[in-house]
C-alpha cells in the first residue's frame, strides 16, 4: 500500500519569483527519499522545477498521473528528496547554549563569530580568540551594564553648554586647558586598553564584547570633549609630562586582560571618579562642569564592570589576588624613577579648586586637592576590599598605586 | 616517488586553482599521486589528452565529442568514466518575453535570436539544433551570437548573461539558456519575476565528463581514480568545500547516453568534422 505524497501547491508561482521556497519547506519536512507532489500553475514550473532539482539535489520525477479532479491548465510534478539535501545542516553542531544564564565555560574555535546557540556547519574557519574561557571575562552585571550604557549615551553636541559664559581670570582658564589636556591623554589610554582585549574576546561572550566596544566608544567621545574643550581657550597651550606617559605607558605594556583590568578600570578609573567629581565641584563654567558630569557617570559603568568581573574571577581563582597585588608593586617598582604626576596638573588642580589667585583662595585650593587625594585613596581601598583583600592589605595597595591616579 | 596521475583542466575561473589544488591535497591524502595541468582552452587539453600529455580530461560535453571523434578516427577508444550529478539530465530554454507573440518555436521565423559563445554547448549548439528539430530552419531567423571566453565551451556564464540581457533590453527577441541559469538570473536580479517566459525546452542532455584514452591509462590506476572520487561524501566537511565549489553534490559514474543532441548539433552546424578536426574557420579558440 502507497500513501499518497505531500502536496504543496505554489499557485501562481514561478521558481523564478521565489516559488522554490515552497517546495524547499514542503521537502524539509518530509524523510529522506520521500517524494513531494508539487502542484501550480505557473506555465513554465516544469523546466524551472528540473532546473532547481538538478542544482539543489533532489530527484525531478516529472508529472504525476493526473486524476481528474486537477485543472488542466495546472500542473502536478514530482519530487524526490535528495539524500544530500541537508546540504549545509548535515553534521553541523549547536554554537554552545543562547541562553545568556548558560554561557559556555570554554567557546568553542569553530564557534568563531556566530551568534550564541546557533548551528555550525561543519567545516569553515576556526579563529583563534584569546580570550575564550568564561572565568577570564564574565561577569553576570555584563548584560544589565551594557543596557545602561546605552540608555546612557549622550550627544556632545546637545548634552554640553559649549557656549556657557566664560568670566574666570585667564590663569584659571589656563588651569582648566591643562587639565583637559591632562585627560585627553589619560582617556586615550581607556581606549586603547580595552580596544586591544576586544579583538581578542570569543564573540560567544557577546555581552562582555559588547559592554567593552560600548565603553571603547564612551573614552573616544571622552577624549573629543575634553579636547574641545582645551580649544576654546585662546591659548590652549599645556603640557604632557614624560612622567605622566610613563605611567600610562604600562597599562598599554600589560599583556594579561585580568591584570590591566585591574589596573586600568578597577585602579586607575576608579581614581578618576574623584577626580572628575572634583573637577564637577570646582568646574570655573558649565561648560567644563557638564562635560566632568557626563564622563563620569560612563567612568563608573566602567569601574563597575571591572569591579565585577575581577569580583567574581577572585572567587574563581585563589592565585589571581596574590598576582593582582603583585602588579601593583611592580608597576610601583618601574615607575619609582619617573616623576608621577605632572606638576603643572596638580598646580592646575589648585588653582582649579581656589577659583581666583588670592591668598585664602590658593590655601582653599591646595586643601582641597589634599582631601580629594584622601578621597581616591579611600575609593582604592573600598575597591581593592570588594575583591577580597584584608583591610590592611588594601590600604598598603592602594597607597602603591601611580601617582599620575590613572 | 610515484608517478602522478595528471588531470587537465580548462581555467575558465581563478576559482580552478582553488578547486584543483583542494583535490591533490585530498589525493595526497588517500595515497593517491595525482598532479594538474591548466589549459586556457578545451582545443588544446582535448590535443594534449590525445598526446598522452594529460592522463585524465576534465572535459566539457563538446571537448568529449571532440575527443571521442578523434580518438574514433586513430583507431583509439575514449571512456567517459565520471562526472558530476549536476551534470545528468538537464535542459535549455528557449526564452522570449511574457508577453511576446511567439507562441511555437516555428513562430521565430525572421526574428533574432540571442545565443551564448560560439563553443557553448548549452546555450548555442544544443538549442540552435533543438529549433530545427522543432521545425525552425537555420535561415529562417536571425542568430545573435555573444561570444564570451571562446575556446571554454560556454563555461563561463558570460555569454548567457549577455544574451538575457540583450532580450531584457529589446536586442533580441528570444534567448537561449541552461535552464539553471535562468533561476540564478531571476535570483541575482537580471530577470524580474515572470518578466520571461519558456518558450521552448530542450530534451535532457549531459554534460562534463571525465575522459580517459583507454590504451594510454593503467587499468589500476583508473579504477582507483574513479573509485576515490566517487567516495567523496558531501557530508564530510573537508570534501564539502571542494564539491561546492565544483558545483555538484555527489560523482556519478560517467554515461555517454546524454551527447547524442550534442553530436547531432556539432554535425548540423559544422563546428568539428567527423573526424574531430575543427571545421567552422569562424571558431577560433
Amino acid at each position: 500500500m502507497t500513501t499518497a505524497p505531500t502536496a504543496v501547491d505554489l499557485g501562481p508561482l514561478g521558481l523564478d519569483g521565489g516559488g522554490h521556497l515552497l517546495v524547499k519547506l514542503a521537502l524539509a519536512d518530509s524523510g529522506d527519499d520521500a517524494i513531494v507532489s508539487v502542484q501550480g500553475t505557473h506555465p513554465d514550473l516544469v523546466p524551472h522545477l528540473r532546473a532547481w532539482c538538478t542544482v539543489v539535489g533532489h530527484e525531478f520525477l516529472g508529472p504525476a498521473i493526473i486524476s481528474s479532479h486537477v485543472p488542466s491548465t495546472s500542473h502536478n510534478l514530482l519530487v524526490r528528496r535528495g539524500n544530500s539535501a541537508l546540504g549545509s545542516w548535515g553534521g553541523a553542531q549547536r554554537a554552545g547554549v543562547a541562553a545568556i544564564g548558560d554561557v559556555a565555560a570554554i567557546a568553542e574555535r569553530a564557534w568563531g563569530l556566530a551568534l550564541r546557540g546557533v548551528w555550525i556547519e561543519a567545516g569553515g574557519p576556526t579563529p583563534r580568540f584569546a580570550l575564550d574561557h568564561k572565568d577570564t571575562l564574565w561577569s553576570d552585571e555584563a548584560p544589565r551594564l551594557y543596557d545602561r550604557a546605552l540608555a546612557g549615551q549622550w550627544d556632545p553636541a546637545t548634552a554640553i553648554a559649549w557656549d556657557a559664559p566664560r568670566e574666570h581670570a585667564a590663569a584659571i582658564e589656563q588651569a582648566v586647558v591643562q587639565v583637559m589636556t591632562y585627560l585627553v591623554e589619560n582617556e586615550n589610554a581607556a581606549l586603547v586598553v580595552p580596544a586591544r582585549f576586544l579583538g581578542q574576546i570569543h564573540p560567544h561572550f557577546a555581552e562582555v564584547q559588547h559592554l567593552l566596544a560600548a565603553q571603547v566608544a564612551d573614552e573616544a567621545r571622552h577624549a573629543h570633549v575634553f579636547a574641545r574643550r582645551a580649544s576654546l581657550a585662546t591659548q590652549p597651550a599645556a603640557l604632557s609630562s614624560a612622567g605622566g606617559r610613563a605611567s600610562l605607558q604600562t597599562l598599554l605594556d600589560e599583556p594579561d586582560f585580568a591584570i590591566a583590568s585591574f589596573l586600568l578600570s578597577v585602579l586607575g578609573e576608579g581614581t578618576f571618579l574623584s577626580l572628575l567629581g572634583f573637577v564637577e565641584r570646582h568646574a570655573p563654567d558649565e561648560c567644563t562642569r557638564s562635560i566632568a558630569h557626563l564622563v563620569r557617570a560612563d567612568e563608573a559603568r566602567h569601574v563597575a564592570f571591572g569591579v565585577a568581573h575581577l569580583e567574581r574571577q577572585c572567587g574563581l581563582d585563589p592565585t589571581l589576588r596574590p598576582r593582582l597585588a603583585a602588579a601593583i608593586e611592580q608597576r610601583h617598582d618601574a615607575l619609582q624613577s619617573t616623576a608621577g604626576l605632572n606638576q603643572e596638573v596638580f598646580d592646575s588642580l589648585v588653582l582649579l579648586a581656589a577659583g581666583t589667585i588670592d591668598h585664602a583662595a590658593i590655601a582653599r585650593g591646595w586643601a582641597a586637592v589634599q582631601q580629594l587625594q584622601r578621597d581616591m585613596h579611600e575609593g582604592r581601598v573600598g575597591r581593592l576590599a570588594r575583591l577580597g583583600f584584608s583591610t590592611e592589605q588594601s590600604h598598603d595597595l592602594a597607597s602603591l598605586h601611580t601617582r599620575n591616579f590613572m | 616517488m610515484n608517478k602522478p596521475f595528471v588531470l587537465g583542466a580548462v581555467a575558465y575561473a581563478p576559482k580552478v586553482v582553488t578547486i584543483w589544488e583542494g583535490f591533490r591535497d585530498w589525493f595526497a591524502e588517500h595515497d593517491f599521486a595525482f598532479d594538474y595541468v591548466l589549459y586556457s582552452n578545451y582545443e588544446t587539453q582535448v590535443e594534449s589528452l590525445l598526446r598522452g600529455d594529460i592522463d585524465v580530461a576534465w572535459n566539457s560535453p563538446l571537448a568529449w565529442v571532440r575527443t571521442r571523434r578523434m580518438a574514433d578516427a586513430s583507431g583509439r577508444a575514449a571512456s567517459a568514466t565520471v562526472m558530476r550529478d549536476t551534470d545528468q539530465d538537464l535542459t535549455s530554454v528557449v526564452l522570449v518575453g511574457v508577453d511576446a507573440p511567439h507562441r511555437a518555436v516555428t513562430d521565430l521565423a525572421g526574428y533574432r535570436v540571442g545565443v551564448g559563445a560560439i563553443d557553448s554547448p548549452q546555450s548555442r549548439l544544443i538549442p540552435l539544433a533543438h529549433l530545427t528539430q522543432s521545425g525552425l530552419a537555420l535561415d529562417a531567423f536571425d542568430v545573435r551570437r555573444f561570444d564570451v571566453m571562446v575556446g571554454k565551451h560556454g563555461d563561463h556564464v558570460g555569454g548567457e548573461r549577455d544574451a538575457v540581457t540583450a532580450l531584457i533590453n529589446g536586442e533580441v527577441d528570444a534567448a537561449c539558456v541552461i535552464g539553471a541559469n535562468l533561476l540564478a538570473f531571476a535570483q541575482e536580479g537580471l530577470v524580474a519575476a515572470d518578466s520571461l517566459r519558456v518558450l521552448s525546452e530542450t530534451p535532457p542532455y549531459d554534460h562534463c565528463v571525465f575522459t580517459i584514452i583507454d590504451d594510454a591509462v593503467d587499468d589500476e590506476v583508473r579504477r582507483r581514480f574513479d573509485e576515490l572520487l566517487l567516495s567523496m561524501s558531501f557530508d564530510d566537511p573537508d570534501v564539502r568545500v571542494l564539491l561546492e565549489l565544483e558545483g555538484l553534490r555527489a560523482w556519478r559514474p560517467g554515461r555517454t547516453t546524454g551527447f547524442a543532441q550534442l553530436e547531432a548539433a556539432v554535425d548540423l552546424l559544422g563546428l568539428y568534422d567527423r573526424s574531430g578536426e575543427v571545421a567552422d574557420p569562424i571558431y577560433r579558440p
